[in-house]
């Protein structure tokens, strides 16, 4: 009997560690940036390459690493110039900008450089914000209990 | 350095060569002489890139801490001289040390504010006159408890320089409102947050 998951595969995974994998960044000097799979290891770690992001060619650990949705067609091993080749006609980066992933990703990035006056700006944004959605409940409440 | 020529052995090494050789001194002292040390000149230390005049910056310590404040100039001290400006946030004028301090990123003009006359002297506490007896006795420390000490009030000229001060400040922050609440508020760490992680 085989067990398919909601939402996974037969194994229950979507995303799987593969040559041209395009993955996310998450620890290191490289945090942040996007690279693509060029190669697989073994088991803890894949040579990761990003020429179009600013990602030196490396050996990264996949506990370093996040897992995206794209694929890249590249060969096993491929060098930069042709995982550059790839990665720019297949838009690797503007592909997750356009996520959700890729917005709150962006989104985090933005609130982490903002000045302390950027700060206290949100702040009272986020009040107005609650007061105007508040005064607007308190309106359509009053007219329900009529 | 200097080249001097001395004499070379050897009949093909060409007799002499010009050699490098330390200038030798044209007058030796008979007696040794102290060698003589400049004056130590004291200059207000250099301040981080960060603080520039017109700089808001959040104070860390002392009564006002959590403040944000104007930097107007470093003194001769190396102290930082502030101001709320007093109207918006009841800082006055004051000496603080720029290691107390987080330089943010926000910038008021400064430009028409005159600080010239302003300096260490200025700000230094009236020396205390000293009681009569000179030593502190059982008496006089009891008496002095029954009677009311008399209330320290600034003089007027304090408050004229302050006013002159922040007046073209407050003027700009007119125009600013939320610059004018930013100035008001005080600054403090939420959950989560860590100050060497931010940006200010």
């Amino acid at each position: 009997v085989v067990v398919v998951c909601v939402g996974g595969g037969e194994m229950g995974f979507k995303r799987f560690v593969e040559v041209g994998r395009v993955v996310l960044i998450e620890y290191g000097a490289e945090y942040g940036k996007i690279a693509v799979i060029a190669d697989v290891l073994d088991q803890n770690k894949c040579l990761v390459d990003g020429p179009t992001t600013g990602v030196k060619r490396q050996l990264i650990c996949y506990k370093r690493i996040a897992l995206l949705d794209q694929v890249v067609e590249i060969p096993r091993g491929a060098d930069t110039a042709a995982v550059k080749a790839a990665a720019e006609s297949a838009k690797i980066e503007e592909t997750f900008a356009a996520t959700t992933w890729g917005k709150k990703h962006a989104n985090r990035k933005k609130r982490a450089l903002l000045s302390d006056y950027d700060r206290f700006k949100l702040m009272v944004a986020r009040k107005e914000k609650s007061r105007l959605i508040s005064k607007e409940y308190k309106k359509l409440k009053k007219q329900a209990a009529k | 350095m200097v080249q001097v020529e001395k004499p070379v052995g050897g009949e093909k090494n060409g007799g002499k060569r010009m050699v490098t050789r330390p200038k030798e001194a044209k007058y030796y002292p008979g007696e040794d002489v102290a060698v003589k040390r400049t004056a130590l000149v004291h200059k207000a230390p250099k301040l981080r890139g960060s603080l520039t005049p017109g700089t808001v910056v959040i104070l860390l310590a002392s009564r006002f801490r959590g403040r944000r404040v104007v930097f107007l100039k470093q003194l001769d001290s190396g102290t930082l001289l502030v101001t709320g400006p007093y109207a918006i946030n009841g800082v006055p004028m004051r000496r603080v040390d720029a290691r107390y301090v987080i330089a943010t990123k926000t910038k008021i003009d400064v430009s028409a504010v005159d600080v010239a006359k302003f300096d260490d002297a200025y700000f230094k506490k009236a020396a205390a006159k000293k009681s009569a007896g000179g030593k502190k006795s059982e008496e006089a420390f009891f008496e002095a408890e029954g009677t009311e000490k008399p209330k320290k009030t600034l003089p007027d000229s304090f408050k004229a320089d302050q006013k002159a001060v922040d007046a073209s400040l407050v003027k700009a922050l007119k125009s600013d409102p939320l610059l004018k609440c930013y100035l008001k508020a005080k600054f403090s760490l939420t959950k989560g947050q860590a100050p060497h992680e931010m940006v200010f």
